[in-house]
């Protein structure tokens, strides 16, 4: 009787011991996600207070190396892995994605402000070296009634590697053929003609100095920087704003794969913003830790839920509720 | 004959090992920096330092366009440096107040001191707009007819980069040659002013030429940190892969690549070759130094027979 009680309790403390220590989960990856997720470990530590997520902003290219090391205890990226980076990693690793971002498209054009109507074909040639001057027949065509200045177009691309110019190249290697053979799509590409800033802030500094110069951006940073951005023609045609709304839709009512690496640039949905990219979480499908595992499955049930709310204050797009609904059902094959 | 104390022994076996770690760090980062190139050096060889493409897409990887944009905006740097720094040093030295002297000296050290990030921006938010609407079109204007001053105007490029690391870099030109100014032997100085020198003839042919050595060791010093200069330079350079005669045009230089793309860089090739990149940078670095510094032996072993020959 005695030893039943004894064991009893020290069963009750080893439990009790393990629900208050902290849980410490360590995460690197991407740095365009950067404010939502910081936003949600705050907001998730308030619900689960012995749970302490810890991420790094190290890069997608980070992120990807170090889930694959297993030195963290998940990763994230903007891009998806490769095939030959998933077949270096230890085992199956789940993409997961949490927010959706666009990328905008802004220019330096005095007294235009934004809406200056561009297609796929024009950006690409634009950013090949192709179309050189602003008031050349191919943009004035789309642009009936804009005055646009007889003036060279200066190019301004990401110099760092960065998810934001993974989505553009990945764009405009979909609506360009010549750009897919000669620059392809990267965080890091050799831009034909342009120059490179340094982030966001490089770019859109540089854009914001430079009369007649065009570049891309974070939208969440144009929204914020009150910079002029143009309305890009999407598959079916349409000129649509980039919002919050209209990167959703690119991913709505679109064939997602359930691996979920997909790339939804240039989507089929006919109001969907075509510069439009999910970022995804790296999981493995077996957890080694099984506190761990735990852990994080359960917060990104919170964040693909309640999570999405938070959103819309620090200007991400929300998934939209189909694949929230298939992360549901992939996050029940995780094992942990 | 004297016995040794043992302390003394002692301490000089201590202090021999304070250089040893110095070698071993050296050493060390070479090594490192070979071995995990070894898998680009494998793939390019020796081709990768004259490939002018940089594609992470397509893994065609050269060094040319970056080992020039690092050697000519360390060079313009360096020549609007040492005028206005051996200049100032000689005014410091010879012909300011003591008051004057001080004072200008501790800006000039605080100068040396801010951080080369708050250079970068003052640089994007000062330099570049005024390089693009007056400096570069009055270049143009008077002296397009050379290859150096063609095409279009940015604001960022070489020469705005070599500006800023010009700035950057006349602090330590500043106070070392001011240093080997003030340590001439009044000796020298007094014998030419007894052979009735005027104060400028005494500056060039006595002091100066006593100073060579010393004030090239502070130039070497100053080209030091232009070389390896990152985060002011990849703000204002304009960071295009191209090699162009046209200071205008912009450039790129071995630390703002790998400072730009070594954190999202994914496929072995693409890391190996960035790490290349730095040790292409390390040899270019100890490479200008060793030119530097025979240059330098040179002059004081003609100074030393030129004295002898007085004497």
């Amino acid at each position: 009787m005695q030893k039943k009680i004894i064991t009893f309790i020290m069963a009750m403390t080893i439990v009790g011991v393990a629900y208050a220590t902290p849980v410490l989960i360590n995460g690197a990856g991407a740095t365009f996600p950067y404010p939502i997720y910081s936003k949600w470990f705050d907001v998730y530590s308030s619900v689960h207070p012995e749970r302490h997520f810890n991420y790094q902003s190290i890069g997608s290219g980070g992120g990807i190396k170090q889930i694959t090391a297993k030195t963290v205890d998940f990763g994230a990226s903007d891009g998806p892995m490769t095939a030959d980076q998933l077949a270096e990693a230890p085992g199956r690793i789940f993409h997961i994605p949490m927010v959706m971002g666009a990328v905008a498209v802004t220019y330096n054009l005095p007294g235009i402000e934004k809406g200056l109507k561009l297609s796929g074909d024009i950006l690409a040639n634009i950013f090949l070296g192709k179309i050189t001057k602003w008031d050349d027949v191919r943009i004035a065509s789309l642009n009936a009634g804009v005055k646009l200045p007889a003036q060279d177009i200066v190019v301004v691309h990401r110099s760092d590697g960065s998810g934001t110019s993974f989505i553009f190249t990945d764009y405009l290697s979909s609506v360009s053929g010549e750009w897919k053979s000669k620059v392809g799509k990267a965080t890091s590409v050799n831009w034909p003609i342009g120059l490179g800033g340094k982030g966001n802030e490089g770019v859109a500094g540089f854009v914001k100095q430079t009369e007649g110069s065009i570049g891309y951006v974070e939208l969440s940073y144009a929204i914020k920087n009150d910079l002029a951005y143009a309305y890009l023609e999407n598959k079916s045609g349409k000129f649509i704003e980039p919002t919050l709304e209209s990167t959703s839709k690119a991913a709505d009512r679109v064939a997602i794969p359930e691996d979920f690496r997909v790339s939804i640039v240039n989507s089929p949905n006919p109001a969907a913003y075509p510069i439009s990219g999910f970022t995804w979480l790296l999981i493995y499908k077996n957890m080694d830790n099984s506190v761990k595992g735990k852990a994080i499955v359960e917060f990104i049930q919170w964040a693909i839920h309640d999570g999405q709310k938070y959103t819309a204050d620090i200007l991400y797009a929300p998934l939209p509720p189909e694949v929230v609904k298939m992360i549901e059902g992939k996050l029940l094959e995780v094992k942990y | 004959m004297k016995r040794k104390d043992t302390s003394d022994i002692l301490f000089r076996r201590v202090l021999v090992i304070f250089p040893c770690l110095i070698l071993l760090i050296m050493g060390g980062i070479f090594l490192k920096l070979t071995v995990s190139s070894l898998l680009s050096i494998k793939k390019f060889g020796m081709v990768f330092l004259f490939t002018r493409t940089w594609d992470p897409v397509f893994e065609n990887f050269g060094a040319l366009p970056f080992i020039y944009g690092t050697l000519v905006s360390s060079l313009i740097a360096l020549l609007i440096a040492i005028p206005i720094g051996v200049g100032t040093a000689i005014y410091l030295a010879e012909y300011a107040a003591q008051g004057v002297c001080k004072i200008v000296s501790s800006l000039v050290d605080l100068l040396a001191a801010i951080p080369s990030v708050i250079y970068g921006l003052w640089g994007i938010f000062v330099l570049v707009p005024l390089m693009r609407s007056q400096v570069q079109p009055f270049l143009g204007k008077y002296l397009g007819f050379l290859p150096f001053f063609h095409g279009p105007n940015y604001g960022v490029g070489m020469l705005s980069a070599g500006v800023i690391l010009s700035i950057m870099i006349v602090p330590f030109i500043i106070s070392v040659s001011r240093e080997v100014i003030l340590a001439v032997p009044s000796v020298y100085k007094e014998a030419a002013y007894a052979v009735g020198a005027t104060r400028w003839e005494a500056v060039s042919t006595v002091i100066l030429n006593y100073g060579k050595p010393g004030i090239m060791g502070g130039i070497i010093l100053a080209l030091g940190r232009a070389i390896g200069e990152t985060m002011a330079v990849t703000m204002i350079i304009g960071n295009n892969v191209t090699i162009s005669a046209s200071l205008f045009s912009p450039g790129y230089t071995l630390a703002s690549v790998i400072a730009n793309e070594f954190a999202e860089a994914a496929s072995n090739i693409y890391l190996s070759a960035l790490i290349e990149i730095g040790l292409v940078l390390f040899l270019v670095s100890i490479m200008v130094n060793i030119l530097a510094r025979l240059l330098i032996w040179s002059v004081s072993a003609k100074q030393s027979t030129g004295m002898k020959a007085y004497s």
